[in-house]
């Protein structure tokens, strides 16, 4: 039987044990809800709370900063709309953004220009890098917010946040990151980098699915989202999603805990399974500069298609992703390999792998034992490749 | 995106890959820009496909439309080759997603392709037997 290897961490990780097992009591038998009076909904009530202060601690926020939402878009929707919505009045109706956002900010400036918003989209750089001078350049009087990515969910790349936080608040203007990718990559402190709004998804890390948070500085105008019960201070309603908020907390806490050790050594097979593949692999390129999530492998191979290779790398049990258009569905190629000027034919090949600390030395081994067969077979049936 | 396990079963064992040494028709259709190209190799004898091959960069789909397309034509008269279909080489996949029936037009045209070039090959001008053969519109949207 193969091996079987999952190097597709960017997409979504398997629930760890702390977190499970901190789930399984509000799975079964803590089942109270949370805004009950009695005994198991006050304890319901107090380990969301709990839960709360651990994911306010790991980024250096407060309790009160931190609303539970259902995952990282949602988090994303409630941040730029809110923002627009009660800022029009005061003539700020413009957003800085930049174009290798992820769909759940891009979709959203998109419906928001129907709705009359002006959407400045600055470029990123071959490298895969927001300039703060371009975010500067595009902040005018009427802006209300800039939503910048923490970390680029294809080629990694972990952008400039502390500058351009700098810039937002001296120029009066609020701060958005999508740090769906960064959290449990990356050490973040809200403060110091002057992060008005953040948002995050559990299910990056160890956590469930469904679950997500929106950080908002004490102070920035929020907007209800959900209208309902008074849950989450009444700026989202609907009965708590306890076990999954308790994992979020439990995920959270372990996310920051040895984070250094922890990516040094994803890091060291990061760069192993890079210069591998770069040396033992002709024609293809790395995407993506060297400051990137300790994890993020981005390559693109010439001549061979990134679905088909998807798909082999399946056969022999690798689960990875690509940009090709394919996967999606769509004609074009990833917008994110598009916006560091791959052209398409060379975009259509790209290999995403995105390891965490559950993968092994052993996990590289077999990718590189594997991915140079299947790019020759391939290639072999490519019409286009020249050898 | 599910495929069917006729789709799998091509695009893991594809059958007729590579060049034909002594093919006299050759066609190419689609482009890298758009992720799909597709070459066919035939070899015709008395108006007969008697051997068939491909070469093909792109999807899942591509590779597997191009694989069955091959087998559905191997044998036939250039007459009958003509007469594939895309649907019928969808239906012989039993059913490709929505997003990638372009795929299917992509054999249906790297056929057309490679029996038009047989004739140039010949002298006879193709068009009123083959027709024009369009470029992928999706390629193209």
């Amino acid at each position: 039987m193969n091996k079987f290897v999952y190097a597709d961490n960017a997409a979504t990780t398997k629930i760890s044990d702390s977190v499970f097992n901190a789930m399984l009591p509000y799975l079964k038998d803590n089942y109270g809800n949370p805004s009950s009076i009695y005994s198991i909904g006050r304890d319901a009530r107090k380990a969301i709370e709990v839960a709360r202060q651990k994911v306010a601690k790991a980024i250096n926020a407060q309790p009160n900063e931190i609303y539970f939402t259902g995952c990282g878009t949602e988090a994303d929707n409630w941040a730029i709309k809110s923002t627009v919505e009660l800022l029009k009045n005061k003539g700020k109706t413009h957003i800085v953004t930049s174009e290798f956002e992820h769909h759940a900010i891009l979709h959203t400036c998109k419906t928001l220009e129907k709705q009359g918003f002006q959407v400045t989209y600055v470029p990123v750089s071959e490298e895969g890098y927001v300039s703060p001078k371009h975010i500067e350049e595009a902040i005018t009087d009427k802006t209300a917010i800039v939503s910048i990515m923490y970390a680029n969910n294809e080629i990694g790349t972990i952008q400039p946040i502390k500058e351009i936080g700098d810039i937002c608040r001296r120029k009066g203007v609020l701060f958005h990151t999508d740090a769906v990718q960064a959290v449990g990559n990356v050490p973040i402190d809200v403060v110091d980098e002057k992060i008005d709004m953040l948002s995050l998804s559990g299910h990056k890390i160890h956590a469930p699915k469904g679950i997500g948070v929106l950080y908002v500085k004490r102070g920035v105008p929020l907007m209800n989202f959900i209208d309902g019960g008074a849950q989450e201070r009444n700026r989202r309603g609907g009965t708590e999603n306890l076990a999954s908020i308790v994992g979020l907390g439990q995920a959270m806490e372990d996310a920051t805990t040895g984070l250094e050790e922890r990516c040094a050594k994803v890091s060291k097979m990061r760069d192993r399974l890079i210069d591998s593949i770069l040396t033992t692999i002709p024609k293809c390129r790395l995407n993506g500069g060297k400051n990137r999530l300790c994890g993020n492998v981005n390559i693109s191979f010439e001549a061979v298609e990134g679905e088909a290779l998807l798909l082999r790398l399946d056969m022999q049990g690798i689960c990875g992703s690509s940009g090709s258009a394919c996967t999606s569905g769509a004609l074009d190629p990833s917008h994110v390999l598009m916006a560091i000027g791959l052209p398409h034919e060379i975009a259509h090949g790209s290999l995403r792998l995105s390891l965490n600390e559950y993968n092994t030395d052993e996990d590289v081994d077999y990718i590189l034992e594997v991915l140079p067969k299947v790019i020759t077979t391939l290639r072999a049936m490519s019409p286009i490749w020249k050898g | 995106m599910i495929y069917s396990d006729k789709v799998m079963d091509h695009f893991s064992n594809p059958r007729n890959v590579g060049e034909l040494a002594d093919a006299n028709g050759i066609g190419e259709v689609g482009n890298a820009k758009c992720g799909d190209i597709m070459k066919m190799y035939i070899k015709v004898e008395n108006n007969v496909i008697t051997d068939i091959s491909f070469k093909t960069f792109g999807c899942g789909a591509a590779i597997a439309t191009s694989s069955i397309a091959t087998e559905m034509i191997k044998g036939k008269t250039i007459d009958d080759a003509l007469k594939l279909t895309n649907k019928a080489v969808v239906e012989a996949l039993e059913g490709l997603p929505t997003s990638k029936i372009h795929c299917s037009v992509l054999a249906e045209q790297a056929i057309k392709a490679a029996v038009s070039d047989y004739y140039k090959r010949q002298g006879i001008d193709p068009t009123p037997i083959v027709g024009d053969i369009e470029e992928c519109h999706a390629c193209h949207a």
